[in-house]
């Protein structure tokens, strides 16, 4: 076992322990503070595969934004944070049995697959990972079109969020 | 090395947490949470195969970006959404909204 086979098991322990903590703890706030654990975790999970700027994009934009979000609205919403209320469905086990079901379907089709165990080639020492990316953000021949898009539609969404957030009184 | 089977194996557990969280919990704020890891899962699916495929074609990493755009999009529509509820409503457990039942 090397030892970046070592890091990623324990990044991947890590990032499924804290998500596991997301969905099972009662304090919504707690679960908000795992949330950025698992993030976290993710993160690292770039980094081990050579994505450094999606990783630091990940930590900005995901914890930096995104959480910080979540936390806000848990605490604009804080009356239904009582801990004497239970935080899931009376049936939450055929939700457990679907999500284990989902899990052992995606592990049963993954087997079947030719390049399942596939290695990673080596990285080409003058290849410019995140030169590469910004061109083919712009670039007319690449995904300048979707790029394009994407930015219309958060502009949509949050002038969108900001009118159904707005208070009338 | 590690095989590409570890990333997404990882990614498969990620992604059954997050629906787990949709389908069980009750406040609507908790099942964005979920929402947001199912995102994860998939951005993790997406760099794994950027990496193990063909290093020069970036499309792996130009859709991650979109995803992040679109789950930034996602969240402020959605807990705005939720906030507005709230405010008429005073409730925001996913059981109790049910005026649109019929």
């Amino acid at each position: 076992m090397t030892g970046e086979q070592i890091i990623f098991l324990i990044t991947a322990g890590y990032t499924l322990g804290s998500g596991l903590m997301v969905v099972t703890t009662r304090n919504l706030v707690h679960a908000a503070l795992w949330l950025v654990a698992t993030l976290f975790g993710v993160a690292v999970t770039y980094a081990l595969l050579n994505a450094n700027f999606i990783a630091v994009v990940q930590i900005v934009v995901y914890i930096g934004a995104i959480a910080i979000l979540f936390i806000f609205a848990v605490m604009l919403t804080r009356k239904d944070l009582r801990d004497n209320t239970p935080q899931m469905n009376k049936n939450w086990w055929v939700g457990a049995l679907l999500a284990v079901l989902t899990f052992a379907g995606f592990a049963f089709l993954l087997q079947g697959w030719s390049g399942f165990s596939k290695t990673a080639a080596a990285i080409p020492s003058e290849f410019d990972a995140v030169g590469a990316l910004g061109e083919a953000l712009v670039s007319p021949n690449a995904y300048v079109l979707p790029f394009e898009v994407a930015s219309v539609l958060l502009l949509a969404a949050l002038v969108g969020a900001v009118y159904l957030a707005f208070n009338k009184k | 090395m590690v095989p590409l089977s570890w990333y997404l194996m990882l990614a498969a557990a990620l992604f059954s947490i997050g629906l787990f969280g949709v389908l069980v919990r009750r406040n609507a704020v908790a099942i964005l949470l979920g929402v947001e890891l199912m995102l994860n899962a998939v951005n993790i699916n997406l760099v794994a195969f950027w990496r193990y495929g063909d290093v020069t074609s970036m499309a792996g990493q130009v859709f991650t970006v979109i995803v992040f755009v679109v789950a930034a999009a996602e969240v402020a529509v959605g807990l705005a959404l939720v906030i507005s509820v709230y405010r008429r409503r005073n409730t925001v457990v996913a059981d109790e909204l049910d005026m649109m039942k019929w």
